[in-house]
């Protein structure tokens, strides 16, 4: 899995972080989306498919490999 | 348009007061995109169909913008309201990001876990004077009023002490019988109130929001003066509003649902997901989100032409079955995360980290707090808030 984020669609709604905070976190200048790992362990890839998934700006592409 | 259907009026009446009008289930099945009348004789569109609200909600091509033809207005007061909205609630991009980003970085998960111990203390605090009251006290007027005010108010550095002067300008600006001259004067009230708050800020900055938007954007002149009075009107409202509506009728839908309550009780490590289930079923946003199309626009095979209005029901797309099987049961235990009670795309809810973190304290506190809790009155003689652009209880007289 390989994770892919747009920091000019995020509204830092914060729903990434909430679902998933091993993967994703918030910049502190702007709340604005920051990658912990752009390729999470397998326990973490549900969580980050999640976070995709509820993000409302569709800042976050999965592609799995 | 065809008449040729019964016609239906916007908004809808509800027959039981935890589910949304029992038109919308009807609409989804057969009239996904169904024209529904409102108060000025125009016809905008209605949508309870999840897929359908998503991609309209997430597609810039329709407006958030009151001001252009075609905009659906559910209230003659709330139209007054809208149109005088500068805040990016009410703006397309590319000036919504460019505002919203203004105070994104208060919201963050981190700054509200950093707010999580001040939320325990004033639920703490909010609990004890509760019970000095006598049984039967309102439980809206004396806690889930005062909870997310005193924190919002905390966060922008407004004074609590005038909370009486503007949720009163909350009732007027929200209610659907508000006149427009009502709202008019509501707003002028309030904007002046800001305005001097404003000015306070400028001469004894704080450490509060409000100051640091003072300093850090209406000095350097990255906003004008309106249009902050106007995010921070927006962040006031939103901020107490909602999640006292939530707050409230969270409480009297678990204690209406015994079995559930007994589970979060039981199980806290469930109070997160009843959280998110709370808000799917409760869905207090109730008459909206409402968009305009700026060009013709394909949605999922449906053509929706320029300047036409769409209705996009919070409600029913939360309880769409293709998305939450057997959607109207209340379910702790379900997967709720794909609600969309705080709204969905550019829109969604800034606060709704906020939201989380008070709900959470609160259902897990009051109930281990007050374990009798329970209402005090007849389920029938409460008064919803059918009228208001916010749903909830009017009042919630409990024991315990």
């Amino acid at each position: 899995m390989r994770i892919e984020i747009n920091r000019f669609k995020c509204i830092a709604a914060g729903q990434c972080v909430l679902k998933a905070p091993a993967v994703f976190d918030q910049d502190e200048q702007d709340g604005i989306v920051i990658l912990r790992t752009n390729s999470p362990a397998p326990e973490l890839r549900e969580s980050a498919r999640l976070a995709a998934r509820v993000c409302p700006s569709e800042a976050i592409t999965i592609h799995e490999d | 348009m065809s008449q040729a259907v019964a016609e239906l009026s916007y908004p809808m009446s509800r027959t039981e007061p935890f589910n949304p009008p029992d038109d919308y289930a009807l609409l989804r099945a057969e009239q996904p995109f169904a024209r529904v009348r409102l108060w000025d004789g125009s016809y905008p569109y209605l949508l309870t169909n999840f897929d359908d609200i998503r991609s309209v909600l997430s597609n810039q091509k329709f407006s958030c913008e009151p001001n252009r033809e075609g905009f659906p207005h559910v209230f003659e007061g709330r139209m007054v309201a809208d149109k005088a909205d500068r805040s990016f609630l009410r703006l397309d991009n590319p000036d919504h990001d460019r505002l919203r980003r203004m105070v994104t970085k208060e919201f963050t998960v981190r700054r509200i876990e950093q707010l999580t111990p001040r939320i325990e203390e004033t639920v703490d605090r909010l609990i004890a004077n509760y019970t000095q009251l006598p049984q039967g006290a309102d439980f809206v007027e004396h806690f889930s009023a005062p909870l997310p005010t005193e924190i919002i108010t905390f966060l922008l550095g407004i004074p609590y002490e005038d909370h009486h002067f503007f949720h009163e300008a909350t009732r007027i600006q929200f209610g659907s019988k508000s006149t427009p001259v009502e709202v008019r004067k509501s707003l002028d009230d309030l904007f002046a109130y800001l305005d001097a708050l404003i000015g306070r800020k400028e001469r004894e900055p704080q450490d509060d929001i409000v100051s640091r938007l003072v300093a850090e954007q209406l000095v350097p002149g990255h906003v004008d003066r309106l249009t902050l009075i106007n995010i921070v009107r927006l962040l006031l409202s939103a901020g107490h509003q909602t999640t006292q509506n939530m707050t409230a009728l969270g409480v009297l839908t678990l204690l209406q649902h015994p079995d559930q309550l007994a589970l979060i009780k039981s199980s806290p490590e469930l109070i997160p997901g009843a959280v998110e289930e709370l808000l799917r079923y409760s869905s207090v946003l109730h008459v909206g989100a409402r968009r305009v199309a700026l060009e013709d626009i394909d949605v999922n095979g449906k053509l929706v032409k320029a300047s036409e209005g769409v209705i996009c029901s919070i409600p029913a797309a939360n309880r769409d079955p293709s998305l939450f099987p057997n959607p109207d049961a209340f379910d702790v235990q379900r997967d709720a995360a794909r609600h969309v009670a705080f709204g969905f795309g550019i829109h969604q809810c800034l606060g709704q980290v906020l939201a989380r973190a008070e709900l959470r304290v609160v259902y897990g506190k009051l109930f281990h707090r007050l374990p009798n809790l329970r209402l005090a009155v007849p389920f029938e003689k409460l008064r919803f808030r059918h009228d208001m652009f916010v749903y909830g209880v009017h009042e919630l007289p409990l024991a315990w």
